[in-house]
């Protein structure tokens, strides 16, 4: 899982090169660091505000800012559970009450075993589908508890096989 | 690799476009988010084999095109060579061999698979200006848009027409803002213009973050090159060199479709240097938002771009006058946008003739919610809720639930009853009533909501992405979440209503930007509107709508009771004995409140 200091700094390097330097390139910059490492590890933040020349105290105000910027490591997968209007009015709050249920992890947590992170968002715009849930990238309309349910043991006894 | 094209090009281009039309039957195939997750690409796979096996890849040609807007899971239309159109809606796997060798083969169409009422009555009585191509073209193809007269409301602009024309014809046509406030596009570009500077901005907010809305989604998917268009010439107008589009990260398809359009919109020339021969410049970058709902607000959006925490300043300085970077900067939504090269091309009269007095043109709305037909539909300015609702929208989902309220103008919008369904949809009627235009989400809601919890719902999610900046808001939204939370639990007092009408007013009055100003809505309007149901919270303990689970006795009413057994059928614990013929019994001891009982239950006669 962590990244040997050597490691890290090499693919901070290789990302970094691709920029140069502005202050206006420092959230793209965040976003591109964060699909290489699934976040954004803290020494990563300190070379960022360095490359910029902007306060580290900074860049961490923007990190924290973002919804889709994290700065804690996400597990194998990904449950994304839609509380917009629509999905609210269908329902989605009992998907998220089962999702916990079943992980044991509350909004916005990951198992202890990284095997799952369980988010929720503000609106996916497939509101005529609600509600609706991604796992693992594909979305899935008009979601049921049990549908949820079924979801997470295939994918957890596909990786027992 | 396209080549750049000249004016003249453009109209040559066009018409070897139209000749290639004609000699094969067109399989159209609704592939954006929602075809998607619906398995359009698995089904168009399935297609593409079987017009191989059966010898008909020569005379079908399968066309990807954006979604139109009604929601049918897969939806594939047939269009033969004479222009005879055919719809097939839910198509899966299993029914392309069926629609192949019926349909294709022997010409006989796949009755059981046609689209049915619903699906002409959702676009009938619509007016489809900005959605014109959304599944009708694809949006990866350039040349498929240029076929159908994209850009040549640029060609007609950059060669025709002066700059100030251009503004003229936009502020003629009266069009306003879509994205929430409903500024006059033109006014706002004509300030801009204004202002002496070194550089100007342009930018399309496609930041689309209001809950129940989806139409810039389905247009970026859909007609992405009607966006760029509208935002050269905007650039155009303005004289900007150099435009944005902010779009929010949650939209991976949409992103993918933009990059697309964006680099064959460079090949052909309609971005870079000296644009058609025109000697005007213009290039366009993409920015990805990164999930802040306050980003939408365009202070904050710039302040986004500049690599800063998306936080909203005071306002004036307005972003036409000292904007990103401290440049003149427009900011215009997704839809105003798509609507711009129509108004170039035909005219600001044309635009115009149709809408009321102060609003023009149409607007698209996000329908969703309890209604039976979800989906985007595309109406004059002026038509009344009702119509909407009952008309494209089909009425209530649910047998037995009526209609409640209409929630319209995202979370920051109002709640409106049923007395106000004939309010026409226009920005000054809607903020008569407490309502607002918003981006144009339109939630339904009926018998089976609470309004009490739907105002606290609307608010945790306005206090969440409050950036905290201003105190009003910050703090405001809060205070009015916790006294509503508190109604919910059955702890109301009395004075909370008060309480809740002084406290919005004066985080409406004092909050820096529109999300402080318009959060309030849903809570003042459902105070307006429902305040027996407030009441009933509060004085009796009762939420009449059976949703807030403290104050449910789980207890059946035997006056509305018919002995269905429904309800012990559907209790996931057994805590419902029930015998045929006779009332249920709700074991209170056993139940666990999960409200199974109340939702299935089709008298409403447990509460």
């Amino acid at each position: 899982m962590g990244l040997v200091g050597g490691e890290l700094e090499r693919r901070l390097e290789e990302i970094l090169g691709a920029f140069c330097g502005k202050r206006s390139e420092l959230i793209p910059i965040l976003q591109r660091i964060q699909n290489e490492f699934g976040y954004l590890p803290e020494d990563a933040l300190v070379k960022v505000s360095r490359f910029i020349g902007v306060p580290e105290a900074h860049v961490y105000g923007v990190a924290s800012f973002y919804e889709q910027l994290r700065l804690r490591q996400l597990g194998k997968n990904i449950i994304t559970i839609c509380r917009g209007t629509s999905c609210y009015v269908c329902g989605s709050s009992k998907l998220i009450d089962e999702a916990k249920s079943v992980l044991g992890i509350d909004e916005g947590e990951t198992t202890p075993d990284l095997k799952w992170t369980l988010e929720t968002v503000t609106c996916l715009g497939m509101c005529a589908h609600a509600p609706c849930a991604i796992v693992n990238g594909k979305v899935y309309g008009k979601m049921t508890p049990k549908k949820l349910v079924s979801i997470i043991r295939a994918v957890e006894g596909g990786r027992r096989s | 690799m396209m080549h750049p094209i000249s004016g003249a090009d453009l109209k040559r281009h066009r018409y070897q476009g139209c000749c290639q039309m004609g000699s094969k039957f067109k399989v159209l195939i609704c592939q954006g988010t929602s075809g998607l997750s619906g398995g359009a690409h698995i089904v168009a796979e399935a297609l593409r084999k079987k017009l191989h096996e059966s010898g008909l890849a020569d005379k079908c040609e399968i066309k990807r095109v954006g979604d139109r807007g009604l929601f049918r899971d897969v939806l594939i239309d047939i269009i033969s060579p004479d222009g005879k159109r055919w719809t097939y809606e839910r198509v899966s796997v299993e029914d392309v061999t069926e629609i192949v060798e019926s349909h294709l083969v022997k010409g006989e169409p796949v009755k059981r698979l046609l689209a049915g009422d619903d699906y002409r009555r959702f676009f009938e009585g619509q007016l489809r200006w900005v959605l014109r191509n959304c599944g009708e073209i694809d949006p990866e193809d350039i040349n498929d848009y240029i076929s159908v007269g994209g850009y040549e409301a640029l060609r007609k602009a950059l060669t025709e027409m002066t700059p100030e024309d251009v503004i003229n014809e936009v502020v003629e046509s009266g069009l306003r803002g879509r994205g929430g406030a409903g500024f006059p596009t033109g006014i706002k570009w004509r300030i801009c213009r204004g202002h002496e500077a070194p550089a100007r901005y342009v930018i399309c907010n496609a930041d689309e973050g209001d809950p129940g809305a989806f139409m810039d989604r389905s247009i970026l998917e859909g007609d992405p090159h009607s966006v760029i268009e509208g935002l050269i010439i905007a650039g155009y107008a303005i004289g900007a060199s150099k435009g944005f589009i902010y779009c929010r990260a949650e939209y991976p398809l949409a992103i993918r479709r933009l990059k697309v359009a964006l680099q064959q919109a460079r090949e052909m020339g309609f971005i870079g240097e000296d644009i058609l021969g025109s000697g005007f410049s213009f290039d366009i970058a993409l920015k990805e938002g990164a999930g802040a709902f306050v980003c939408g607000e365009e202070t904050a959006l710039i302040a986004s771009i500049e690599g800063k925490r998306g936080m909203p300043r005071p306002r004036p300085p307005f972003p036409a006058e000292k904007g990103l970077w401290g440049m003149p900067t427009i900011i215009n939504n997704v839809e105003t946008l798509a609507n711009v090269p129509r108004i170039i091309l035909n005219g600001a009269k044309w635009f115009s003739s149709v809408g009321t007095d102060r609003s023009k043109g149409t607007k698209v709305f996000a329908l969703a919610g309890k209604v039976k037909n979800t989906g985007l539909v595309e109406v004059p300015m002026g038509v009344t809720l009702r119509q909407l609702i009952f008309g494209p929208g089909g009425g209530m989902a649910r047998k037995g639930y009526a209609f409640k309220a209409v929630q319209i103008g995202g979370p920051s919008g109002g709640c409106l009853p049923e007395e106000l369904l004939d309010t026409p949809i226009d920005y000054e009627s809607l903020t008569q009533v407490g309502a607002i235009m918003g981006s144009g989400g339109l939630i339904v809601l009926d018998e089976g909501t609470c309004m009490v919890d739907a105002a606290k719902f609307f608010l945790s999610f306005t206090s969440a992405e409050s950036c905290g900046k201003c105190i009003p808001c910050r703090v405001g939204l809060v205070r009015l979440y916790e006294v509503l939370d508190r109604i919910t639990k059955g702890e109301g007092r009395e004075g909370d209503i008060e309480f809740l009408e002084r406290m919005g007013n004066a985080v409406r009055e004092t909050s820096l930007c529109g999300l402080g100003k318009t959060a309030l809505n849903p809570v003042l309007t459902t105070v307006r509107y429902f305040r027996d149901e407030y009441e009933a919270h509060i004085k009796h303990g009762r939420c009449p709508a059976g949703v807030c689970v403290p104050l449910l006795r789980f207890e059946v009413d035997e006056g509305k009771c018919v002995k269905c057994g429904r309800c012990a059928r559907v209790c996931p614990v057994g805590a419902i004995a029930w015998q045929r013929g006779s009332f249920p019994v709700i074991n209170k001891d056993a139940c666990i409140k999960c409200r199974a009982c109340i939702i299935e239950c089709p008298e409403h006669a447990i509460n």
